[in-house]
C-alpha cells in the first residue's frame, strides 16, 4: 500500500477521527452503543454507506451542477441507506430490529454528508472510496469503545456474553442504569475526546475569539 | 436568447459537454440521478421482500413458541410450530369463527383496517390502543391430541411504545403459563426488563380471574409476599419502570376483560376447549 492510500485509510482512525476531531455523527453514537452487537452492525452499515456514496458521488462529481449538489448527494445517500436497511432486514433480522430507526437515520448522519461534500466532490473515485471506508472505521472505533464501556458497566456483558454477573441474575454486580441511557454516551465521548486531545495536543482547537481589552473611547 | 438556443441544441447531442450550471444540465442531472436511484431502490426492495416476510413470520412463530416454553435457541421453528393449531375467535361472542383464513390472518393489520376493527370507547381503553380487531387468533398448543395451552396475542401502551406480546394460558382458561413481548421500545435496563427471563418466570402459575370472575391479575409496586392474600394474582413490579409495569397491568386488564378474551375464556372454563 502506498503511503498516500495508507494515510487516507488510517488518518480518520486517530488523527482525523470524525467523532473525535470533527465531532460529527454524535447523535447516532448515543443511540446505538448500549451494546456492542448493534454498535458493530451500525459501524458496518455506516462504513458501507459512506464508502459507496463517496464512490458514486466522486464518479459524477464533474457533472453535478453546484446549485443542486447537496440534493444530489442526499438522493444518492438516501438510496444507499434504504438498500442497506432492506438488506439488514432480509439477512440479520434480529439486529435490524434492535437498530430500528437508526439505520434509516444514517441519511442524516453528518459524517456521510460531510465526506461527500468535503472529499468526494474534489477527489477521484478510488481515493474517495478509501476515504469513506477510513471514516466509517474511525466512527466505528469510537462506537466500539463507547459500546464496550456501556455494555460492560450497564448490563455486565460484552457482545451479549456475561462478564459480570448482575444482581438481577443472582450475581454481585449492580449495573449502572445510567450507562444504558443515551446521556452516558455523551460523558464517555466527552472523556474520550479529552483523552485524545491530551495525547495529541495538535488536535486542540484554537479558541474562536479572544476577549479584547477595549478602551472607553475605542470601538471594536 | 441565442445562448439558450445553443444550449438546447447541445443538450440533444451531448449534455455532458454542457456547462454544469446551465438550467438544462441541472434538470437533466436531477432527472437522471433520481431515475437511477429509484430503480436501484425498487429493485433491491422488491427482490428482498420475500426474505423479509419470511423473517417476520419466523420471528412471530418463534415468539409464540417461546411463550409456550417450546423453543430453545437453534430449534427448528417450523417443526416445533407444527404442534400448534391456529383458530380465530370472534371477541364479541367468544365463539370460533371461520370467516377468515386463520393461517394468513394478521391481527395487527386488522387492527388498522376499518372493516375489521372496532373503535374502543375512551373509558374502556385501558391499554391505550384506540382500536382493536373484531377477530383475534388463538394458538392452541396440542399434546397427544388434547389442547394443553392457549396462546393469545395482547398489546398495549407502556411508557414510550406499544408493547406487542403473547400470553399463554393453560387449558383451564385461568392459569397463566407465561407472558412474553416480541416488540416494544421501552428503556433498556428499566422498562426493557419485561424481556428479563427471571421476571417472565414469575408469571408462570399466576391466576387471571378472581372468585367473582373479575380480572385480578396485576403487576404490583414492589415485591409480592408469598402466601399473602391475593398473591396468586400478583407479579413483582419492575424496579424503576412504574409506567411500563402499569402498562402491562392495564393491557392484561383490558385483554382479559369483557372487551377482550373474557367471553372466550369463560366458555373454556365451563365447557373445556
Amino acid at each position: 500500500m502506498s503511503n498516500e492510500t495508507k494515510k487516507i485509510l488510517l488518518d480518520p482512525l486517530v488523527d482525523n477521527n470524525p467523532i473525535g476531531l470533527q465531532v460529527l455523527g454524535v447523535c447516532s453514537a448515543l443511540a446505538v452503543t448500549t451494546n456492542l452487537g448493534t454498535a458493530l452492525v451500525m459501524t458496518l452499515a455506516l462504513t458501507a454507506v459512506t464508502a459507496c456514496s463517496n464512490l458514486s458521488i466522486s464518479m459524477i462529481r464533474n457533472h453535478i451542477p453546484s446549485a443542486i449538489r447537496i440534493i444530489v448527494q442526499m438522493t444518492i445517500i438516501a438510496s444507499l441507506v434504504i438498500v442497506v436497511d432492506q438488506v439488514l432486514k432480509a439477512y440479520v433480522y434480529d439486529l435490524s430490529k434492535q437498530l430500528s430507526v437508526f439505520v434509516g437515520l444514517i441519511i442524516t448522519n453528518c459524517i456521510v454528508m460531510g465526506r461527500a461534500e468535503a472529499f468526494a466532490m474534489k477527489n477521484s473515485p478510488g481515493v474517495s472510496f478509501l476515504d469513506g471506508i477510513g471514516n466509517g472505521l474511525g466512527y466505528g472505533l469510537v462506537l466500539m469503545l463507547v459500546g464496550t464501556f456501556r455494555e460492560l458497566l450497564g448490563s455486565g456483558k460484552l457482545f451479549g456474553v456475561e462478564i459480570l454477573t448482575t444482581v438481577n441474575d443472582g450475581g454481585w454486580y449492580v449495573p449502572n442504569g445510567l450507562m444504558l441511557l443515551p446521556p452516558s454516551a455523551f460523558f464517555i465521548i466527552g472523556l474520550l475526546i479529552w483523552a485524545l486531545r491530551s495525547w495529541r495536543p495538535a488536535q486542540v482547537e484554537a479558541p474562536d475569539y479572544k476577549i479584547k481589552d477595549v478602551n472607553g473611547t475605542e470601538t471594536v | 436568447m441565442p445562448n439558450d438556443n445553443q444550449e438546447k441544441k447541445a443538450s440533444s447531442m451531448n449534455f455532458l459537454a454542457l456547462s454544469n450550471d446551465s438550467t438544462a444540465k441541472t434538470f437533466i442531472m436531477a432527472t437522471l440521478v433520481c431515475l437511477v436511484c429509484a430503480v436501484f431502490v425498487s429493485v433491491s426492495a422488491v427482490s428482498l421482500k420475500p426474505l423479509q416476510l419470511l423473517n417476520k413470520e419466523l420471528d412471530k412463530k418463534k415468539n409464540i413458541l417461546q411463550v409456550a416454553g417450546l423453543y430453545q435457541d437453534g430449534d427448528d421453528i417450523e417443526a416445533a410450530f407444527s404442534k400448534i393449531d391456529i383458530k380465530l375467535i370472534d371477541l364479541a361472542t367468544g365463539e370460533y369463527t371461520t370467516q377468515y383464513d386463520a393461517a394468513t390472518y394478521d391481527e395487527r393489520k386488522a387492527a388498522k383496517d376499518p372493516a375489521l376493527n372496532v373503535d374502543i370507547a375512551k373509558t374502556d381503553d385501558l391499554a391505550s390502543i384506540r382500536m382493536r380487531p373484531k377477530v383475534m387468533p388463538v394458538y392452541q398448543v396440542k399434546e397427544g391430541g388434547a389442547v394443553k395451552q392457549l396462546i393469545l396475542p395482547v398489546n398495549g401502551y407502556g411508557l414510550w411504545s406499544t408493547l406487542y406480546g403473547f400470553i399463554a394460558v393453560e387449558s383451564d382458561g385461568q392459569t397463566i403459563v407465561g407472558l412474553s413481548y416480541y416488540e416494544h421500545a421501552e428503556t433498556p435496563g428499566l422498562g426493557g426488563e419485561v424481556d428479563n427471563p427471571k421476571w417472565k418466570k414469575m408469571w408462570t402459575g399466576k391466576e387471571i380471574y378472581d372468585a367473582q370472575g373479575e380480572v385480578a391479575i396485576q403487576v404490583i409496586k414492589g415485591t409480592v409476599t408469598p402466601g399473602a392474600k391475593g398473591a396468586e394474582f400478583q407479579v413483582d413490579g419492575l424496579a424503576g419502570a412504574t409506567l411500563t409495569s402499569r402498562g402491562v397491568s392495564n393491557m392484561l386488564k383490558y385483554w382479559m376483560g369483557a372487551e377482550g378474551y373474557q367471553k372466550y375464556l369463560t366458555k373454556i372454563q365451563a365447557n373445556g376447549v
